[in-house]
């Protein structure tokens, strides 16, 4: 046989996949028997949608991360975009607006500041960690300044705007809802569509896609786009949950998003990534925090599991390369 | 060109799916926080009762001693307390409860991060038939046994008298607030502007998140708006303190009164080494201990008045002598 060992390579390759794609699967598997032995209400029907509904913020916001990170990119803004998209909705709908305009305007201005992103990412030039880390306390500051520091309350909204974050249809949270729908889209888009795979191509070498002819500066553009609007959608789902809009919601959510999409396997250099990856990654963290509150851990021992299970997601990554 | 209008109908078909769900299922949808029974208060012992524990974070040493107070003063009458630590975000806060309420415990305290936004959770216990005490924060709507606070206003009263008395009528003073929108904020400010609107000169008010580093920046920068201060009242001690340390970076600390609320260890120990010169003291671990005997109260079946008021007491240079 001479051809062993390519075989060998091959089986190794194969190995390697079986990792990267199945890795976060079987640890997050694994945690829910974790849980379920030390305590069976975890799971419990209404537990896992409490779960879900409660994951679904952040996979929102990771999904478009996944994207942004694809490209080679980062959006440190998304925890700000959440917040001052979600005021601006809250705002719209207290000047007397329908919710529906309400909605819309939140979204549209979600996908406007990321495509400021995405244009200081690719006209500008400035680095994807600065540009959005300086975006990220721009739209803080004027979330600040929109809502003078207080939450926004009492803005009614009525039963359409409740029903985003606090709605149930057939037994299951309407926020969950939105996650797979979000989910089922934006996997047609990654894996399905051309998009996805020039954003791949992008991520995984700028000036041959060029060359190729891929408008890379208009893909970019949009990935962060994409990011902003996701955002917007949490910053929704959010202020609907809470009856406000609070002025200082999504602080450190970006990190958050950042951990779900690396620990899907989704490397943050860029060019490769998978959004099953990031939404096991999210339900992963979603399990932790819910678990982990189950089981009575103190919060501060949950930050350094949560530390832990990044670092150890980083490192079966490593080997599956 | 073909691909797009694929792609196109694709997405026609997934919003047509959503809209459609969302129209004509009309009757499968509800929200959360519908419905829900009046239970009969059973009577509990108190070791057959499981407190779940809410709070706003234990980072700052305040709700550290109030969780103190309720976890000691329930597990010495054989309770078991089952303690979720919100780290300050109102987002985090109504997930733990979330999960307390998965966990079936019989009675829920909660020190809100938020008065508004802690109001869908109290309303998804209230659906749970769980009861709920709130604790040093209230809740803006739902039904809420008792709220367990010390009076905020009368405590800023106390602190504008105190400087009244030491530094003369119309000293002036500089006021550094906490969260903004959060009860005690706007009733410390309240109880302050009662007595310092006749009697003192409030030169301006920022907000310093009841954080003590941010207490320090602010302190820092009225400095350089103001050569004239004479006292700060500060509405928390973690800011008073940092307003301290940029006294003493100044070289002003003597010359300067600061005044301070909650009377934490670092604030007391600060009064008897000369630096603070008050503090209106809360008695977090009281609070905790009234938050259990209200607990007991409410399961032996007694009556529990709406509002429980812990006791202040304000702490001075002149009362360690």
């Amino acid at each position: 046989m001479k051809d062993t060992a390519e075989n060998k390579t091959k089986k190794e390759l194969k190995r390697s996949e079986f990792y990267r794609k199945l890795g976060p699967l079987l640890a997050l598997i694994v945690l829910i028997i974790l849980v379920t032995v030390m305590n069976p209400s975890f799971i419990t029907p209404t537990n896992l949608l409490n779960l879900l509904r409660q994951a679904s913020v952040n996979a929102l916001i990771a999904f478009g991360m996944t994207f942004v990170i694809i490209t080679g990119g980062i959006d440190l803004s998304v925890g700000s975009i959440l917040a001052l998209s979600g005021a601006l909705t809250a705002g719209l709908i207290a000047e007397g607006l329908p919710p529906i305009v309400g909605i819309i305007g939140g979204l549209f201005f979600g996908g406007i500041m990321g495509l400021f992103n995405g244009f200081l990412v690719t006209k500008g030039r400035v680095a994807p960690f600065i540009a959005t880390l300086a975006t990220m306390t721009i739209y803080r500051g004027l979330t600040l300044i929109y809502t003078g520091g207080n939450p926004i309350t009492g803005f009614g909204g009525g039963y359409l705007f409740q029903f985003v974050g606090r709605g149930y249809l057939f037994g299951i949270p309407f926020p969950v809802i939105i996650m797979f729908l979000a989910f089922a889209l934006l996997y047609c888009l990654l894996h399905k569509m051309t998009f996805g795979r020039k954003t791949l191509s992008v991520g995984g070498n700028e000036d041959a896609s060029f060359i190729a002819g891929i408008k890379t500066d208009r893909i970019k553009m949009a990935v962060y786009s994409i990011s902003g609007v996701l955002s917007a959608v949490a910053g929704l789902i959010l202020a609907s949950r809470l009856n406000s809009a609070q002025p200082t919601a999504g602080t450190t959510y970006e990190l958050d998003a950042i951990a779900a999409v690396v620990i899907g396997g989704t490397s943050l250099s860029g060019g490769k990534g998978r959004l099953f990856g990031t939404f096991v990654g999210a339900l992963i963290m979603g399990t932790l925090n819910n678990g982990l509150n189950l089981l009575g851990v103190s919060s501060f021992y949950q930050q350094v599991v949560q530390g832990i299970v990044i670092i150890i997601a980083v490192l079966i990554d490593r080997k599956g390369n | 060109m073909k691909r797009f209008g694929l792609k196109k109908q694709l997405l026609l078909m997934v919003t047509m799916i959503f809209a459609f769900i969302l129209t004509a299922c009309g009757n499968a949808a509800r929200l959360e926080g519908e419905g829900g029974d009046e239970g009969e208060t059973e009577e509990l012992a108190p070791e057959d009762i499981t407190i779940g524990l809410s709070v706003s974070t234990l980072n700052n040493p305040f709700f550290g001693q109030l969780e103190k107070g309720v976890v000691e003063t329930a597990e010495e009458q054989g309770s078991t307390v089952q303690t979720v630590d919100a780290q300050d975000d109102t987002a985090t806060q109504i997930n733990d409860i979330d999960d307390l309420i998965q966990q079936d415990v019989d009675i829920l305290l909660i020190n809100p991060v938020d008065s508004d936004s802690i109001v869908p959770a109290v309303e998804s216990a209230n659906d749970a038939n769980i009861p709920v005490i709130t604790l040093d924060r209230s809740s803006s709507d739902g039904e809420v046994i008792t709220l367990i606070a010390s009076d905020n206003v009368e405590g800023g009263e106390m602190a504008a008298k105190y400087i009244v008395d030491s530094v003369g009528e119309d000293a002036n003073v500089v006021q550094i607030e906490g969260v903004p929108g959060a009860s005690a904020t706007n009733e410390r400010g309240e109880g302050f502007n009662n007595v310092a609107e006749d009697q003192l000169n409030v030169l301006e008010s920022q907000s310093g998140n009841f954080n003590r580093s941010e207490g320090l920046d602010v302190m820092e920068n009225l400095l350089q708006s103001h050569s004239d201060i004479d006292a700060v009242f500060s509405q928390n001690d973690e800011m008073a303190l940092g307003a301290i340390e940029a006294l003493e970076s100044a070289g002003l600390d003597d010359d300067v009164m600061v005044i301070g609320f909650d009377g934490n260890d670092d604030a007391i120990q600060s009064v008897e080494d000369g630096d603070l010169d008050g503090t209106v003291a809360q008695q977090p671990y009281d609070m905790g201990e009234l938050g259990v005997e209200a607990v007991y109260d409410h399961f032996s079946g007694e009556t529990v008045e709406e509002e429980i008021s812990s006791p202040l007491e304000l702490v001075t240079a002149e009362d360690e002598d």
